[in-house]
């Protein structure tokens, strides 16, 4: 295994500081992947560079078909480039095996998906303690975790409510104590709001700005320019390409561009 | 993740599916159910015939007349003049000829009709001597056996068979009482001990249902055609079971000799041992419980079937929690564990059920088949152990399927 570290404690004890200034938490560099979609097969990313620093709140936005779905499979380990080099906090992902990503996607990433992606037969504090459960982390801890996650996200009493009995909003809350439960080093949010109304969906984005500002690197994906713009950096990414990289003007503090 | 997490996981996945579950867990439930019934059924009719052929005297030899090689056109067969006598049986039941012989009954006997005033019975005569008791292992309930001065006084007598007995008397105590037998009337003066009916058995007729007459009555007064002298078997029992093929030898050679036979080809006549029977019968009951067995092996594959197209449809139905699973953190090899776990699980539950339905089976079905069913603690693990591989085995493709999906795609689908 490539420089994973295989103790969760790591992560557990720097809850709340902020980390080290320095290291790049995502280097991308000139990084390529093909799409296929039956026979067609297109190129999705056409030599993506990019870095993003510890800390920071950044936006990566694009029309549907413009690779940035194919972006966040590779940020999120879920995918590997074909060629190019993809660092997450300096390790090189590129080459990794199937289980070597599985536990990088365990330790370092927090996913909040748009379809909440939550288990409907588990209740919420067990649907949050899953990815500590892939750590290896005893019961009796992984339950104090899970219960302490909800409680961030304003959920302490609704710990044993099923998904189906949760509204859309608090589902998307529960998702998000899933994805800072092990304390990663990337939160990668895909379309957060996708299914919200509004409502839920300030209430959602009201709590990644506070993850964000807790000191953790978030990363939001998606096509609406004013969730984009909650954001200090916003990247556009269009056929493939970084289109354009800006700051977000009057954004949060402790936010610099590189 | 431990082995214990793994199963908690895969134990949620089989009991959120309840009636699916069920479903699979019947299909196995049955096969091992058929195989554990089936098997001991065998085992049973195995142990029954054995027992009964016990019963009969597993240091019997029987003599019949003919020969075991075909198509003499010098020898007399069977159906034709009997070559053994009286007299042949009187020869072999000599300590100094054939020492390792213990008794020596000979034998004749016919299907005859009884009756006794307004009963009417047919059953199998047998002309013997005093000796058939002792060779036949029987011995009486009531009155007395043939004796000597029986034979000597080719004297009306007649023993009846418990059932023979049954029949023609009811409860009335046949001792004394008057049966024709083939017109001719005769006293009964004994009945034979039950020895219990063995309808299972072809091998044997039913031994509670003859009546025996002295031989000398029987060749005079009841069988026409053969000659007086001739019997249609001689049984002979050796001194123990270890002597029986010593009894063999000495009797096939004073046989040959008292015949003036030279070769031992030119045999006219054919000794069995009851052991051979009793290897026959038990092959042929085990061929019939390699066939059963075999039927209820195929139920028990296609209740695998079941388990292997269950589990497959678990895997498409779950991609997204599959994928899901994986983007948190889980290894293929976590993966493929909790799909081999549930895969175990429904087996194990299958068997363990199967099992318990099986014993229950054993114990119900011979009140209406009245066969015995004998059901030995290792078949029945054995099947419990055979249900978990089934499950094991079948669920390999589908848990290396679910391993092998990639998460992104297992994550968008709908």
């Amino acid at each position: 295994m490539t420089g994973v570290d295989d103790t969760a404690e790591v992560w557990i004890d720097r809850t709340d500081a902020h980390p080290v200034v320095g290291r790049p938490v995502i280097e991308v560099d000139d990084v390529w992947k093909p799409y296929r979609n039956g026979s067609l097969q297109v190129d999705a990313l056409r030599g993506v560079s990019f870095t993003i620093d510890p800390g920071e709140y950044v936006a990566i936005m694009g029309p549907s078909g413009s690779g940035k779905s194919t972006l966040m499979h590779i940020l999120g380990c879920l995918d590997v480039p074909t060629s190019g080099r993809f660092l997450l906090a300096g390790d090189d992902v590129s080459g990794m095996t199937e289980e070597d990503l599985a536990h990088v996607r365990n330790k370092r990433i927090g996913f909040v998906f748009q379809q909440f992606n939550l288990l409907a037969s588990l209740n919420a504090w067990r649907n949050v303690e899953l990815p500590l459960l892939y750590a290896g982390v005893d019961r009796i801890e992984r339950k104090r975790r899970a219960l302490e996650a909800l409680d961030r996200v304003g959920l302490g009493d609704r710990v044993d409510h099923r998904p189906g009995e949760l509204s859309g909003g608090q589902q998307q809350r529960v998702a998000v104590a899933r994805a800072l439960v092990t304390d990663p080093d990337l939160i990668l949010a895909d379309e957060p709001t996708g299914n919200l109304d509004s409502v839920s969906a300030h209430d959602v984005m009201g709590l990644l700005d506070e993850l964000h500002r807790s000191g953790r690197t978030v990363v939001l994906i998606t096509h609406d320019s004013d969730v984009a713009e909650a954001s200090g950096r916003v990247m556009r990414i269009f056929d493939g390409q970084i289109d354009e990289v800006a700051p977000v003007a009057a954004s949060t503090a402790g936010v610099e561009a590189p | 993740m431990n082995l214990f997490e793994t199963f908690r996981t895969g134990l949620d996945a089989v009991v959120s599916h309840r009636l699916r579950s069920a479903l699979t867990v019947l299909g196995i439930m049955i096969g091992i159910t058929a195989v554990i019934l089936t098997v001991g059924l065998g085992e049973g009719a195995q142990q029954q015939v054995g027992s009964e052929i016990t019963a009969l005297g597993s240091n019997l030899l029987t003599v019949t007349p003919g020969s075991t090689t075909t198509s003499s056109g010098i020898r007399g067969g069977f159906g034709s003049a009997s070559t053994l006598t009286y007299g042949d049986a009187i020869a072999l039941d000599s300590k100094v000829v054939a020492p390792d012989i213990n008794a020596v009954a000979p034998a004749t006997s016919e299907s005859e009709s009884l009756v006794a005033g307004t009963s009417n019975w047919t059953t199998t005569v047998v002309g013997t001597d005093p000796s058939w008791l002792t060779v036949r292992g029987r011995s009486m309930t009531e009155g007395r056996f043939i004796v000597a001065h029986d034979l000597a006084t080719r004297a009306d007598v007649v023993v009846l068979g418990a059932t023979t007995a049954q029949e023609l008397f009811g409860f009335r105590d046949p001792v004394g009482q008057t049966v024709n037998v083939a017109g001719q009337p005769m006293s009964v003066i004994g009945v034979l001990n039950s020895v219990g009916s063995s309808s299972s058995s072809s091998t044997t007729s039913d031994p509670d249902d003859q009546a025996i007459v002295p031989l000398t009555t029987a060749s005079a007064l009841l069988f026409g055609g053969t000659s007086r002298s001739s019997v249609s078997q001689i049984l002979i029992q050796a001194t123990s079971g270890a002597t029986l093929s010593a009894a063999y030898q000495e009797a096939d050679a004073e046989l040959l000799n008292l015949h003036g036979i030279t070769t031992t080809s030119g045999a006219d006549f054919t000794i069995t041992s009851e052991q051979q029977v009793l290897s026959t019968a038990t092959s042929v009951d085990k061929t019939l419980t390699v066939l059963l067995g075999g039927v209820a092996g195929i139920s028990l594959l296609v209740g695998g079937i079941g388990v292997m197209n269950i589990m497959l449809v678990s895997v498409t139905e779950r991609i997204r929690e599959i994928g899901l699973r994986k983007a948190l953190g889980a290894t293929p090899r976590v993966i493929r564990r909790q799909f081999l776990v549930e895969a175990s699980v429904l087996g194990t539950v299958g068997g363990v059920l199967g099992a318990l339905l099986g014993l229950v089976g054993a114990e119900v079905l011979p009140h209406f088949i009245s066969d015995p069913i004998t059901i030995s603690p290792v078949a029945a693990v054995g099947a419990i152990a055979i249900a978990i591989g089934i499950g094991i085995a079948f669920g390999v493709y589908p848990a290396g399927r679910a391993a092998r999906l990639p998460p992104i795609d297992a994550l968008r689908s709908e």
